[in-house]
C-alpha cells in the first residue's frame, strides 16, 4: 500500500483521538479503580457510572485562565505541556495494533518509540525549570535522575528482545511470537531465546515502564507530600490538563510496548482468532495492573528509587542480556 | 551474593502479598453512604443539642424548677414559666438554648430529675448566621405537638 498524504493525516488524527479518549477515560478508570480498592464508589453522579465525569472535567479545565507566574520563562513554560503530550501521540503512529492496523510501520520502530519516550522527561525538566519555583525545580532534578536511571535497564531489556528477534521492527517482533503462547518472549520454552530468565526481564521492563511514566510508587516528580505538585505546581487550566493527559498517554504507550515486546502483540495464546482484540485485551489488562499497583504501594524514597535501578535492575538486566546473547550463539 | 538475591526475592514476595490484599478489597462491596441521598440512623447514645421531652398529651414534662439553668456551666439555658389561674404547678412558657456556647457536656440532662430534657439526634446544623443557633426549644416542642 502506498502512503499518500491523506492516509497519513487520517492515521495521525485517529492516533490523536485514540490517545485523547484513552487519556480522558483512563482518568475515570483510575478514579473508579482506586475507589473500589478503598471500598468507595468513586465518581458516580454525572451520567451512568460517572461516565460523563471526564468531559466535564475537561470543560472545567478549558474554562480556566492559563496564568504564567511572574519571572517564569514564558516560552519554555508554554512549550513544556505541549512537549508532554506530543511524543506520546507521535509514538502511536508506529504502534502495530494488528497486522493490518498500523499507521506507519517503521523498521526501527523500537528505536523510534524509545527516542520519543525519552523526550517525555525533557518536558518535565523544562516545566520545572521554567516555572521559577523551588518545588518545581526539585521535581525536575528528580525527574532527570529518575529518567537516566530507568532508561538504562529499560533499553537493555528492549535490546534483549531485539537480539532474540534479530530486528527492531515491531511487526517482526510480534510475528515471531505469533505461533503460540510458548513463543512469547516472556516464556522461554520455544522460540528463539531459550532463556529461562525472560520472565524476570519482563518484570524489569514493567517496573521501568512504571518509573518512566512517573507513576506511583515512583512518582517522585510530583510527590505531593514534599513538593506540592512537583513540576506542574504552577500550571493551571489546560496546561495542567495536557500534563495529566500526557501521563496517561504515556501509560498506554508503555503498556503497548510491553504487550508487543513480551506478550505477543495481537497474537492469541491458543492460536484462535488473532487480531486487534487480543492486543486491546492485553493492553487494558496491563493498564489495569498499572492502576492496581498505584493504589497498592506507598511512594518510594528517592534513594530507594535510585538504589533499585542501579543496584538491582541494571545488573540483572545486563546479566540477562549476556545470557541471552550466549544462548542465541549456542543454539 | 546470597543475601542480595534473598533481599530481591523477599521484596518481590512482599509486593505480591500487598497486591493480593488490594485485589481482594477490590471485589468487596463499598461501604460509602452517599450522604445527601442516604443517611445513617444515629446511634442511641448520640449527643445532639438538648430537646424538651413531651408527656403523653404533648405538653412539656418540665416543671420549671430551673435546675438545668443552674447546672449549665456556660449559661446556655434560659427558661421561664408561670402559674396559670387555678392551677397548682408552674407551666413552661419559654425555653431557649444558646447553642453557640453549648459544649454538649450534658450536665443539664443529668441535673434534670423529671426526665424533661434529653439529647436530640440533630446533626444537620450548618448556617452562616449566629441567630440560627439560638434554639427556642419550647417552640420546637409546640411544632412537634400532634
Amino acid at each position: 500500500m502506498r502512503l499518500t498524504l491523506l492516509n497519513v493525516i487520517v492515521a495521525v488524527v485517529i492516533a490523536i483521538a485514540f490517545a485523547a479518549v484513552n487519556a480522558a477515560y483512563l482518568v475515570w478508570a483510575e478514579r473508579r479503580g482506586a475507589a473500589r480498592i478503598q471500598r468507595r464508589p468513586g465518581p458516580n453522579i454525572n451520567g451512568p457510572f460517572g461516565l460523563l465525569q471526564p468531559p466535564l472535567d475537561g470543560i472545567k479545565l478549558m474554562a480556566k485562565q492559563l496564568t504564567i507566574p511572574g519571572g517564569a520563562d514564558r516560552i519554555l513554560f508554554i512549550i513544556a505541556p505541549i512537549l508532554a503530550m506530543f511524543p506520546a501521540i507521535t509514538s502511536f503512529v508506529t504502534i502495530p495494533f494488528s497486522d493490518t492496523i498500523v499507521a506507519k510501520n517503521m523498521n526501527v520502530g523500537v528505536l523510534m518509540i524509545f527516542a520519543f519516550a525519552s523526550l517525555g522527561s525533557m518536558s518535565l525538566l523544562i516545566a520545572g525549570f521554567s516555572s521559577r519555583n523551588k518545588y518545581s525545580m526539585m521535581s525536575s532534578v528528580r525527574a532527570v535522575s529518575q529518567a537516566v536511571a530507568y532508561e538504562i535497564p529499560m533499553l537493555i531489556t528492549a535490546i534483549t528482545v531485539v537480539l532474540i528477534t534479530g530486528s527492531p521492527d515491531l511487526m517482526e517482533i510480534v510475528r515471531q511470537q505469533s505461533p503460540s503462547i510458548l513463543h512469547w518472549n516472556i516464556f522461554p520454552l520455544l522460540g528463539n531465546s531459550h532463556n529461562i530468565l525472560m520472565p524476570f526481564a519482563f518484570l524489569i521492563f514493567f517496573v521501568c515502564t512504571l518509573a518512566e511514566t512517573n507513576r506511583a510508587p515512583f512518582d517522585l516528580g510530583e510527590a505531593e507530600s514534599e513538593l506540592v505538585a512537583g513540576f506542574h505546581t504552577e500550571y493551571g487550566s489546560m496546561g495542567f490538563g495536557l500534563f495529566f493527559m500526557g501521563e496517561y498517554a504515556n501509560i498506554v504507550i508503555g503498556s503497548c510496548m510491553t504487550t508487543i515486546l513480551f506478550l505477543g502483540g495481537w497474537s492469541c495464546p491458543f492460536g484462535l482468532f488473532p487480531g486487534v482484540w487480543w492486543f486491546i485485551l492485553k493492553l487494558y489488562l496491563l493498564i489495569a495492573t498499572f492502576i492496581w499497583i498505584r493504589w497498592t504501594f506507598p511512594r518510594t524514597t528517592i534513594y530507594g528509587l535510585l538504589n533499585l535501578s542501579w543496584k538491582i535492575l541494571i545488573p540483572l538486566s545486563l546479566a540477562n542480556l549476556l545470557l541471552t546473547a550466549g544462548l542465541i550463539k549456542v543454539f | 551474593m546470597v543475601a542480595y538475591f534473598t533481599e530481591i526475592y523477599n521484596g518481590l514476595i512482599s509486593l505480591l502479598v500487598g497486591m493480593g490484599i488490594t485485589f481482594k478489597e477490590f471485589f468487596k462491596p463499598t461501604v460509602t453512604v452517599a450522604y445527601p441521598y442516604e443517611t445513617l440512623t444515629m446511634c442511641a447514645r448520640y449527643r445532639g443539642h438538648i430537646e424538651l421531652v413531651a408527656d403523653d398529651e404533648g405538653n412539656p414534662k418540665c416543671v420549671v424548677c430551673g435546675l438545668c439553668e443552674k447546672a449549665c456551666p456556660s449559661n446556655c439555658i434560659s427558661l421561664a414559666g408561670e402559674k396559670p389561674e387555678g392551677g397548682k404547678k408552674k407551666v413552661l412558657t419559654r425555653y431557649v438554648l444558646d447553642f453557640t456556647r453549648c459544649s454538649l457536656c450534658g450536665s443539664c440532662v443529668e441535673a434534670c430529675t423529671f426526665g424533661a430534657i434529653d439529647f436530640s439526634k440533630e446533626y444537620n446544623l450548618a448556617s452562616r448566621r449566629k441567630e440560627d443557633f439560638i434554639f427556642d426549644l419550647y417552640k420546637r416542642l409546640e411544632e412537634r405537638r400532634p
